[in-house]
């Protein structure tokens, strides 16, 4: 059994603003163990980030309200003072933020950054911590590392930048690494290398990755488990066999059934799912994808629980409908056809 | 769809060039060029779609504004309906600019946020001269044909989500009733779930009003989903041309292969077993492109001629055309029948660089 590392119990996160309060993140629950790759899907607002950083304790602001539990070996991040998260971070836990344009300081050179976090984390002086800086740069495959350590930001490009930010995130050998939308502002071929890139450096520095994305196909590639987000909470969680081929939330498949897909022929017309996701001030009563859901029935006024309703244990699904019913409705969905109106 | 001889094209291009100097010191002496748009020509046809795919930089962008003339092109040529507009100046550009339109990418910045929708939307209809008291119902009509409520109107662009802004974006292209609508990645900045309601409403939209697309993404599965006949691109060039299934069947050129398996399939078994080709490195710089073929540097079946030689846009019948020494996917018999196209590539040295080997299997693959 393979250790494990973090453990999310029930966790909220509540920001107050002058609009009212915003429920970013409703009650979410998980694991993660070493060696292991978890993907968190979801779109824009349904809280992915703001998990991501809270496991950080980068949420902490005089507005926010915590909840729940973010145990790292046992121990609770939202209780710890600046000092103990400070350890934590670099060392412990460290992170890969989506654009790596605005998150390396363009006046300092790469290799002052990386050797930066050495120096801030491990008692190191500067000629090892530049040591240690080019041999991360090598690592993730930067050429000429001995000479590109010296460029500034501005000097890479948004590939190479990446993986300058992949390798400021390792300099502490680091047991997490959460990567957040790490190849978003990529393009497909650079996309690819990076997360070979992050699987084969998992391995390396046997460590756990959580990868949060809006793609489901790049989560195909290295997850092993899936969650999916929807305003705020896990509306599905499984292994990532399980969620592809036999996906439980309407939610869930909808949004499979939402991508043009190479591997198929060409459709007329593409699924899509009608509305927009919700307000996190005002969510709708009941289950959250209600409105938007074309299989609602009476009984999603009431808010389901995430609960195993299938063969395989691990599977947790938020759906009042039948498993056997279910499986029915998404065959036409899951082949990307239009929802009957 | 074919290359339609008889009928002129709504827009024909020809050798564009489009290169940005770069000056530099006190003087600001150009010291270089950065060559986006290197000889380009291709034609689009009314009603049909055109794709334009490439990586960041490799110039499609660029390539679309100067077909609508946002820029100015270096060299060549752009006929819209058969007229040159390369080269005229502001006055006698305007009435054709109700017949060309962008939509942009970013719904965020695309949209000023100190004006409502209305004025948005009404801004082309008063600049054009339409009548005063016909704007609010024609800008009410836009907004319902592109799905949202005439009751938006004296809204402000925040209030809208980032797929609705979309929406008002591509309102305000249809203001003029334009032919031609140029589509910088319409629907990258959106969510999946977005992302196929709006790709379904510019087919609604195209087939309603007869619009003609150019449609430039970097997202190859958007793409094929809209796309007639798609053009992929590399470093300012065009490197294959082809009707959109094929180009997905039969990809030619290596680098097109490439960019087919870079893209993920949601389908975790299908992914595992898939072939991935992963480029080396990045695109090189546009400033010193390098000899011969552009893309030789990364490219696994590159030989000496690749060096050396730019390939021609090179015909290889179904109007499926690349810019390859060693195309893949080509028998014997069709590189034997295969011909320099004399239409796309102008200016391309000689035939004597037609292909001869195709492309060898990699040792090690399939």
């Amino acid at each position: 059994m393979p250790e494990r590392l973090i453990e999310v119990e029930n966790l909220k996160v509540q920001f107050a603003t002058e609009d009212g309060l915003v429920k970013a993140v409703d009650g979410v629950s998980f694991e993660l163990s070493r060696g292991q790759v978890l993907g968190i899907v979801g779109e824009s607002g349904s809280g992915k980030s703001v998990t991501a950083m809270t496991l950080l304790g980068l949420t902490r602001d005089r507005n926010t309200r915590f909840e729940g539990a973010v145990r790292y070996k046992g121990r609770n991040v939202l209780e710890m003072d600046e000092e103990e998260l400070q350890e934590v971070r670099g060392n412990e836990m460290s992170m890969i933020f989506q654009d790596p344009m605005t998150s390396l300081n363009p006046v300092y050179t790469i290799g002052d950054q990386i050797r930066e976090a050495i120096q801030i984390h491990q008692r190191a002086d500067k000629r090892t911590a530049r040591k240690r800086a080019i041999e991360l740069l090598q690592q993730v495959g930067i050429p000429n590392a001995d000479s590109r350590v010296d460029n500034y930001p501005h000097e890479f490009s948004g590939g190479m930048r990446q993986r300058a930010m992949i390798a400021m995130a390792l300099a502490c050998n680091p047991d997490v690494l959460i990567a957040d939308e790490p190849t978003t502002a990529l393009d497909v071929t650079i996309q690819a290398q990076i997360i070979e890139l992050i699987d084969r450096l998992k391995d390396e520095f046997n460590s756990a990755v959580i990868l949060i994305t809006h793609d489901l196909g790049v989560v195909a590639e290295i997850a092993d488990e899936i969650v999916v987000m929807y305003a705020g909470r896990v509306v599905e969680r499984a292994d990532t066999r399980a969620l592809f081929y036999d996906p439980q939330m309407p939610y869930t498949w909808g949004l499979l059934g939402s991508i043009p897909r190479l591997d198929r022929p060409k459709q007329e017309r593409l699924h899509s799912i009608k509305g927009t996701p919700p307000s996190l001030i005002r969510t709708p009563a009941g289950c959250k994808f209600r409105p938007r859901c074309p299989h609602a029935f009476d009984k999603c006024m009431e808010e389901p629980d995430l609960v195993n309703r299938v063969e395989d244990p691990h599977h947790l699904d938020r759906c009042w409908l039948g498993v056997n019913e279910k499986r029915k409705l998404r065959e036409a969905t899951l082949a990307g056809e239009e929802e009957a109106a | 769809m074919s290359e339609r001889d008889g009928e002129p094209a709504l827009v024909e291009v020809e050798s564009l060039k489009k290169y940005f100097p770069i000056r530099k010191g006190l003087l600001q002496r150009e010291v270089g060029r950065v060559h986006a748009v290197d000889d380009v020509s291709f034609a689009v046809h009314e009603g049909e779609t055109l794709g334009l795919v490439g990586e960041s930089g490799c110039g499609k962008s660029t390539l679309g504004r100067t077909i609508v003339r946002l820029l100015e092109p270096t060299a060549g040529s752009v006929a819209f309906e058969g007229r040159d507009i390369s080269k005229l100046g502001t006055r006698r550009l305007r009435p054709l600019r109700r017949e060309m339109q962008m939509v942009f990418q970013d719904p965020y910045a695309s949209l000023n946020p100190r004006k409502r929708v209305g004025s948005i939307i009404g801004t082309p209809l008063k600049i054009h001269g339409v009548e005063k008291s016909a704007q609010r119902e024609r800008v009410q009509e836009l907004l319902e044909t592109v799905g949202l409520s005439p009751e938006h109107y004296n809204r402000f662009p925040h209030e809208f989500s980032g797929g609705q802004r979309q929406r008002i974006g591509v309102a305000r292209a249809l203001a003029l009733r334009p032919k031609l609508i140029v589509a910088d990645e319409p629907v990258s900045a959106l969510d999946v779930s977005i992302q196929s309601q709006m790709l379904n409403l510019l087919d609604d939209l195209q087939k309603e009003l007869r619009l003609t697309y150019i449609f430039i993404a970097h997202d190859l599965s958007v793409v094929r989903h809209v796309s007639n006949r798609i053009a992929v691109m590399y470093l300012g060039k065009i490197v294959e041309l082809s009707p959109a299934e094929e180009l997905y069947q039969r990809p030619i050129m290596p680098y097109t292969e490439a960019l087919l398996s870079a893209v993920p399939i949601p389908d975790p078994d299908l992914s595992a077993k898939r072939e991935r080709i992963v480029l080396q490195g990045d695109v090189p710089s546009p400033i010193k492109p390098p000899s011969g073929c552009r893309f030789h540097p990364r490219c696994r079946y590159m030989t000496d001629i690749c060096r050396e030689v730019e390939p021609p846009l090179v015909t290889y019948g179904n109007d499926h055309l690349a810019a390859c020494h060693h195309p893949l996917n080509v028998d014997k018999e069709t590189l034997s029948r295969a011909e320099v196209s004399r239409r796309h590539s102008p200016n391309a040295a000689d035939a004597g660089a037609k292909p001869r080997d195709p492309a060898r299997p990699i040792p090690g693959t399939r």
